[in-house]
């Protein structure tokens, strides 16, 4: 074995080109980005150091921070439409797709995956498209049912957009809630469901009883997957609604006024470093999010050995 | 009476599963029937099937012609190839050396490297678009694959290790005594024997990278250099009147992703419910 050679040269090598553009890619500039938030520009065009003032800028003065508080109260009700509607239905698709002897499990498994691996672009632009008043596939499908009367041009409602948004993502990600359940279901050993199927605990109560408490750290997963790609979405709402998150900012997220805030938009001129503190910021709630998932909910959850 | 009710619970999981299919697939369907008709038939019918007396294929030869969707197209597989070889070979690299030897510092550089699956890339953004503009490297495709290669290290290496876990001690020790060197020991015992790890990852990694705008649009907004998923996105912004040749470039954006994903589907959902569990 090589353990306790003297020279291991190789481990070193093996190493390197990982760690080197790891660290340099991601965790330097990570550390970049969280320097640059403490620093400005003097109006001669120094670079200064200004300790807090861009925060104090962000959360106190009221152009800035009445967009903040816009973009992480609309990217809070996107993660809670996501746990309430995504979360739930992938799951129950999964507790139906892993029923024994099921006929077509994998073609249902393959066709439900789908909108998941299509990008943004082509999500946003497709159901632009089929939402839109113009084209007339929602009403016209709503007319077949008599809901005619129900269709809304919900994207361009500042009321409904968010939701729609959200909704759309819901479609889109459906998927992959539904795989790591479906494969934690599959996980739960016969044995244990052959004692319930004793005990005279099968189908539905079978699911809440036995099933649901064993899964319980895969949706804590789930959750926390779910968080992070929220509070890190742009890509939708910019292919949709554009920078500008419209109507009137309503669907404005995190990730959209970092982008504005960055590179600009229309006559205000982009500013890295109100960018960096907008970044930082997200850094700190992903963050937060993930230590209370990591050291309060993890740990709480029981994990079966089987 | 057992029986029936199965057979009633089948039939209501088949409506069920069936449902969401549909409402899955109807989007996409739509969007690839209607490319193939004409501009009247697109409006007058959109639910209806192609058919001679409305087929159309004038929205693709308006892509052909004002695109360049070809140079687009080779854009995204340089940079989804580059990427994918880095992820990888630097990924397989690191996690043998994590899983196979006992060092000072390797928990806690697995820790380090497992940082990067939780914290999303993007945060480093304003720092990595300076790093590049005084690198030079702006407007370029290696500044892509560099950043994905980041993006896809964590996960990679996280995955791959698990797996090395699993190749027997024996195999490698017989190689050592053999007097095979650690690297040979790496390409020609090790690497062979997970190379179904290896294609779980390379899926995973893949369709984030193919479908990323954020990273294009900063990094590498070029005529020569963009990537399918923005080319796309800037030339349905530019065409949003001409429902043809919007309609037949989604259908030309969704048909490569949807192969890919028809010849890796197994793969792809074995990775998953095999990672997934633990």
């Amino acid at each position: 074995m090589a353990k306790g050679r003297p020279i291991r040269g190789h481990i070193a090598v093996f190493l390197a080109p990982a760690l080197l553009i790891y660290s340099a890619l991601m965790i330097i500039p990570l550390f970049g980005t969280l320097t640059e938030s403490l620093m400005n520009v003097t109006e001669a065009g120094e670079r200064v150091f200004v300790g807090l003032a861009n925060f104090a800028t962000l959360f106190g003065d009221a152009l800035w921070s009445d967009a903040f508080w816009n973009a992480l109260g609309n990217n809070a009700w996107f993660f809670v439409v996501h746990m309430l509607v995504q979360n739930p239905i992938g799951i129950a698709l999964a507790a139906i797709l892993s029923t024994p002897r099921l006929r077509m499990a994998a073609f249902y498994r393959t066709a439900i995956f789908i909108p998941t691996i299509l990008s943004f672009v082509i999500v946003g632009f497709v159901w632009k498209l089929i939402l839109s008043p113009i084209w007339g596939i929602a009403p016209g499908m709503l007319d077949m049912v008599g809901l005619k009367s129900l269709f809304a041009p919900w994207l361009g409602k500042e009321e409904y957009a968010l939701t729609t948004l959200a909704l759309i993502s819901v479609w889109q990600f459906i998927g992959i809630p539904m795989m790591l359940i479906y494969a934690a279901l599959l996980s739960i050993p016969d044995e244990v469901i052959e004692a319930a199927e004793m005990d005279g605990i099968t189908g539905t109560s079978q699911f809440w009883k036995i099933k649901l408490p064993l899964i319980l750290p895969s949706i804590g997963i789930i959750s926390i997957l779910t968080f992070v790609g929220n509070f890190n979405a742009f890509d939708l709402i910019y292919v949709a609604q554009g920078a500008l998150a419209g109507p009137d900012f309503s669907t404005d997220i995190l990730g959209t006024f970092l982008y504005r805030t960055f590179f600009g938009f229309q006559l205000q001129l982009g500013d890295p470093h109100m960018g960096a503190a907008i970044a930082t910021a997200m850094f700190f709630i992903i963050l937060t999010g993930v230590c209370i998932y990591l050291f309060l909910i993890q740990t709480r959850l029981r994990r079966y050995q089987f | 009476m057992q029986a029936r009710g199965s057979t009633g619970r089948t039939i209501a999981a088949h409506a069920v599963l069936i449902t969401w299919t549909l409402v899955a697939l109807f989007p996409v369907f739509v969007i690839v029937v209607n490319s193939f008709k004409s501009r009247k038939a697109i409006f007058a019918d959109p639910l209806s099937l192609p058919m001679p007396s409305n087929f159309d294929l004038v929205g693709y030869t308006t892509v052909m012609h004002q695109g360049d969707f070809f140079q687009y197209f080779l854009n995204s597989m340089i940079v989804t190839v580059g990427s994918l070889f880095c992820v990888l070979l630097f990924g397989a690299m690191a996690a043998f050396a994590l899983s196979e030897y006992r060092f000072k510092g390797n928990t806690l550089l697995g820790l380090y490297l497992a940082l990067g699956i939780m914290i999303p890339i993007r945060l480093g953004t304003v720092a990595i678009l300076q790093m590049m503009v005084a690198s030079g490297l702006v407007n370029t495709r290696t500044a892509l694959v560099l950043v994905y290669s980041a993006q896809g290290l964590p996960l990679a290496v996280f995955i791959l290790s698990e797996f090395m876990r699993t190749v027997s001690d024996d195999l490698k020790n017989a190689g050592r005594i053999d007097g095979l060197s650690e690297y040979t020991i790496f390409f020609r015992l090790v690497l062979p024997l997970v190379r179904p790890a290896m294609a779980t990852v390379a899926v995973f990694t893949m369709i984030p990278i193919w479908n990323d705008l954020w990273f294009p649009l900063i990094l590498a907004p070029g005529e020569e250099v963009k990537t399918i998923t923005l080319g796309s996105q800037v030339f349905i912004g530019q065409f949003v009147t001409d429902w043809n040749a919007v309609l037949a470039a989604l259908s030309l954006a969704i048909l490569p992703v949807l192969i890919l994903y028809l010849l890796f589907s197994r793969q792809l959902i074995r990775g998953i419910t095999a990672g997934a569990v633990k």
